[in-house]
């Protein structure tokens, strides 16, 4: 996978990604919204390979593509039932916000084309989930037990968030 | 004896004023134990007085170095300021002629003041009157002066109003203070300038600097030094155009009035600017503005003095009209003849006060003196010395006031300010008249059957003997033929007048003419025809000066006029520009600004994100864009 | 150049999705749909990290790891993120943005 593979390759799956994205923010369908986004983080995950990066690419898949869309329409079925067809619309301020996008792609994209990035020194190691796994757990542990709180407590607190509150307490 | 009065001269005041405590905190109850007190009190300094005034003037080193005995009152970075005493010919005639005074009026006080209820309360008073004037006429600081100053002014003001259950004492009260104090400030802002320009306020330090004034600062800034300490003075001794409080002030208790606003306190003015002759030397200016003052005064107070009827505010405005010769002897360069005229006036205005309250007592303060008459027939003690006084005051030889005056109005001529003398020479003959022309009235002609005069007792007729005494020969001193005074009481050089029979004869002739003028007019002329046609002849002048030329209804009118209609003017810009513009301006901005904001302030949560992302972009690209510098400012300390 | 693909073109397709991702955060009226959009957001930030580490640092591996935190917290957010809307709905019976101005007053 060398030289024009990997250029048609990143084409290939940045125009995936830009369509499927653009799909999710203009359809009017919520349950539409969430199929194109997983799209998305499949191509995603694509990326992630001509990066390199073998094992994000699968975290990518597992986290994003599996659990977080399923977690999403999990989401919009407990809340909307009923006819989907335009649960997803635009509100009053598309306008300033096409403004502030159009601001924020012109700084980011001058930023990116004028900035002299350093040329690659090395090759990437073939095996990354050993490297990472060393940083991880050696440098980084903290970090990590922090996250691994940090999804305790975030599931936790979704569960008490999202449990059914009882009558008298909501006479408050 | 004498050494110890001199070295211990501050027991001066300090003795009246621990009579005044003793008063007030043990023996008010008991009126005569009280009097006891402060008499004893006054006396007591009267005595140290005169032992220190002894030793001062048999040794002639005290003519050029004073003895001062002071400590340091407080002392900061910059500023100290010594409080003392300081014994020198000067303070040591005043102390003197003060305590004598004063013990004389105290004495004539037990019996005018008999059955007051407030007889205590008055002899309080008096004891820190004197007190205060002591420690005033024996300073050694100009600070410490003006404390004095001060509390002479509440004396004054505590006794004018002593009557407080008359209105017009306590209007008469508030308008000798207010008037005072407003002269106080100029004297005050004199005093700052002193101390920030010379850096010192004791009177011997300051008499050296200002003598090569040059090496602090300049002629026209010690001039405007010079007139701001003179505004104190002015309002003090009743100089015009602030004299309107002296009359008024006469409904205090007579024996106030003779002590205070005649004898001791009006003639502080002129003491504090005989005191502070080193500074006025300097300036000619304000030794111009001085005699000019003076010289106006007098002859403005006389003039008045004519044609007014009740008995103390005749002698009030001769009280001003006498401090004004002080104030044109001054002026002239002449201490000499001022403070001795300041002596010679202390004992007969003195006596004439107390024998008007004599008569006043007599006639259950009936004061109009059309209404008296004859009077001297019923109170011979109380006439005669009252014709003693009459005599000084009118310049008639041997009496006291004819050397003092004579010396004025010599130096005025010697000094040649002709206009001046000629106002001083008028002044001297309406003096003798509106003087004269109240004796006629009151003790001469036809008694009034209405009246049942009786003498007074003995404790008010001896102090009037001795000061008739005082009258008659405390003009000895100072003779042209044996000039003791001059050796004693000058500013720089002693300086003897050549007797000029001319002066002396032209002013016995003035006083004279004036004294007949006034038995022609009032006394031989029992119809008082002439007098009546006089003032219909000249009605106008007639009006003009029983009205004090109006000069309390301009004041008032400016009040009314000026004062309260610019008050009115601030008053609406309070309403409209202050409360209207600035403050409901404010509040009603702040609401316009609320109502402004209030539109942003959707509550809904995708605008905030909107603002929050510009704001995101605000700072990368001034981060991305500017020098660390600017980053900095955001991110806090860039290395 | 457009045949050689360079750390530029990430950072590029990273700026174009995140500006997808937050012009749907601004402009979209269900909260769901809120959350997925900053989901497209934080993979745009996932592809500049990964990006940077390949072709800056490739052998330290702290921008994949940083992606690999990055991926964490999202889905702890969307968790939480999803639990609130669920309790909102519970109480207002709606998901339109719109319809919540409680920050007003």
């Amino acid at each position: 996978m060398e030289g024009i593979w990997m250029t048609a390759a990143f084409y290939l799956l940045a125009a995936i990604i830009l369509g499927s994205a653009l799909l999710v923010v203009l359809l009017k369908n919520i349950v539409h919204s969430v199929l194109w986004l997983a799209v998305c983080f499949v191509a995603m995950a694509g990326l992630f390979l001509t990066l390199d990066a073998d094992f994000l690419a699968a975290v990518q898949v597992l986290v994003y593509a599996g659990a977080v869309c399923i977690m999403v329409v999990f989401g919009i079925m407990l809340i909307q039932r009923g006819d989907m067809g335009s649960t997803n619309l635009f509100n009053n301020q598309t306008k300033a916000a096409a403004g502030v996008v159009a601001l924020v792609l012109a700084v980011c994209g001058y930023l990116a084309a004028t900035t002299p990035w350093a040329s690659p020194a090395a090759a990437v190691p073939e095996n990354t989930v050993e490297s990472i796994a060393e940083i991880m757990l050696s440098k980084y542990v903290i970090p990590f037990e922090v996250a691994a709180i940090l999804l305790l407590v975030a599931l936790v607190g979704a569960i008490f968030l999202a449990k059914e509150v009882k009558a008298d307490a909501r006479n408050d | 004896m004498v050494e110890f009065a001199m070295h211990h001269a501050w027991l001066v005041p300090l003795l009246p004023a621990l009579a005044f405590l003793a008063i007030v905190f043990f023996t008010r109850p008991w009126p005569m134990l009280s009097a006891l007190v402060a008499v004893a009190g006054i006396v007591g300094s009267f005595i140290v007085s005169a032992l220190a005034a002894y030793g001062v003037f048999t040794n002639p080193a005290f003519k050029e170095e004073p003895l001062v005995y002071a400590v340091r009152w407080f002392s900061m970075p910059g500023l100290q300021i010594d409080v003392g005493v300081q014994l020198d010919p000067v303070s040591a005639m005043m102390i003197f002629m003060v305590s004598m005074v004063a013990s004389l009026i105290f004495i004539y006080a037990i019996g005018y003041m008999k059955g007051d209820p407030g007889f205590s309360v008055f002899f309080s008073y008096v004891s820190l009157f004197a007190a205060s004037m002591l420690l005033l006429a024996i300073s050694s600081n100009l600070l410490e002066m003006f404390v004095a100053w001060e509390l002479v002014g509440l004396c004054s003001y505590l006794l004018i109003g002593f009557y407080s259950h008359k209105i017009s004492a306590r209007e008469a009260a508030k308008k000798a203070f207010i008037t005072c104090r407003i002269a106080d400030f100029g004297l005050l802002l004199g005093l700052l300038s002193l101390q920030i320009v010379f850096g010192t306020l004791n009177l011997v330090e300051l008499s050296e600097k200002i003598a090569h004034f040059e090496q602090y600062t300049t002629l026209a800034v010690l001039s405007l030094i010079a007139v701001l300490v003179f505004i104190g003075p002015i309002g003090k001794s009743g100089q015009f155009p602030l004299h309107v409080w002296l009359p008024d002030a006469m409904e205090g208790p007579t024996p106030v009035s003779a002590l205070i606003h005649a004898a001791t306190m009006v003639v502080a003015g002129v003491y504090l600017v005989a005191r502070t002759m080193f500074l006025f030397h300097e300036v000619p200016n304000a030794m111009e503005l001085v005699a000019i003052t003076g010289g106006f005064t007098a002859l403005f107070a006389a003039t008045i003095a004519v044609t007014q009827r009740e008995i103390k505010r005749i002698l009030a405005y001769s009280t001003v009209s006498q401090i004004g010769y002080m104030m044109l002897a001054l002026g002239v360069g002449s201490m000499t003849a001022s403070l001795f005229h300041m002596w010679t006036h202390a004992f007969f205005k003195a006596l004439m006060f107390l024998g008007a309250g004599s008569v006043l007592h007599a006639l259950h303060h009936k004061a109009d003196v059309w209404e008296m008459g004859g009077l001297i027939k019923k109170m011979p003690i109380t006439g005669w010395t009252f014709v003693i006084g009459g005599l000084a005051i009118a310049g008639i030889p041997p009496f006291a006031g004819f050397w003092s005056k004579d010396e004025i109005l010599a130096m005025t001529l010697e000094s040649g300010h002709y206009v001046l003398f000629v106002m001083a020479a008028f002044t001297a003959f309406l003096t003798a008249f509106y003087m004269w022309r109240l004796i006629f009235l009151t003790f001469f002609g036809d008694e009034n059957p209405e009246n049942h005069p009786h003498e007074s007792p003995a404790v008010m007729t001896l102090p009037l003997i001795g000061l008739a005494i005082l009258s008659t020969v405390g003009g000895l001193v100072g003779t042209p033929w044996a000039p003791y005074w001059s050796e004693w009481i000058f500013f720089g050089h002693p300086h003897h007048g050549e007797p000029n029979y001319w002066v002396m004869i032209g002013s016995i002739v003035l006083a004279a003419a004036g004294i007949y003028l006034a038995y022609q007019l009032y006394c031989v002329d029992k119809a008082r025809a002439k007098v009546k046609a006089l003032a219909e002849r000249y009605n106008h002048i007639y009006t003009i000066l029983y009205n004090k030329y109006y000069i309390d209804e301009i004041y008032l009118w400016f009040n009314h006029t000026i004062i309260d209609g610019a008050a009115k003017l601030f008053y609406l810009f309070d309403i409209y520009v202050v409360d209207g513009v600035i403050v409901n301006g404010l509040g009603a901005l702040t609401c316009l600004f609320g109502e402004g904001l209030r539109v942003s302030n959707t509550g809904r949560l995708q605008n905030y994100a909107l603002v929050f992302f510009l704001g995101v972009l605000a700072v990368v690209v001034l981060l991305a864009f500017t020098g660390p510098s600017a980053a900095s400012l955001i991110v806090g300390g860039v290395k | 150049m457009l045949a050689t693909i360079s750390l530029t073109h990430y950072m590029v397709l990273s700026a174009l999705l995140f500006g997808i991702g937050l012009f749907g955060v601004l402009a979209k009226k269900n909260a769901i749909a809120v959350l997925i959009c900053i989901e497209l957001m934080l993979n745009a930030v996932n592809i500049n990290l990964v990006a940077i580490s390949k072709y800056i640092t490739p052998t330290l591996f702290m921008g994949q790891l940083f992606a690999i935190f990055v991926i964490t917290v999202a889905a702890a957010e969307v968790g939480v993120g999803l639990a609130i809307i669920i309790a909102i709905y519970r109480n207002r019976v709606s998901v339109n943005l719109d319809d919540f101005d409680w920050l007003k007053w």
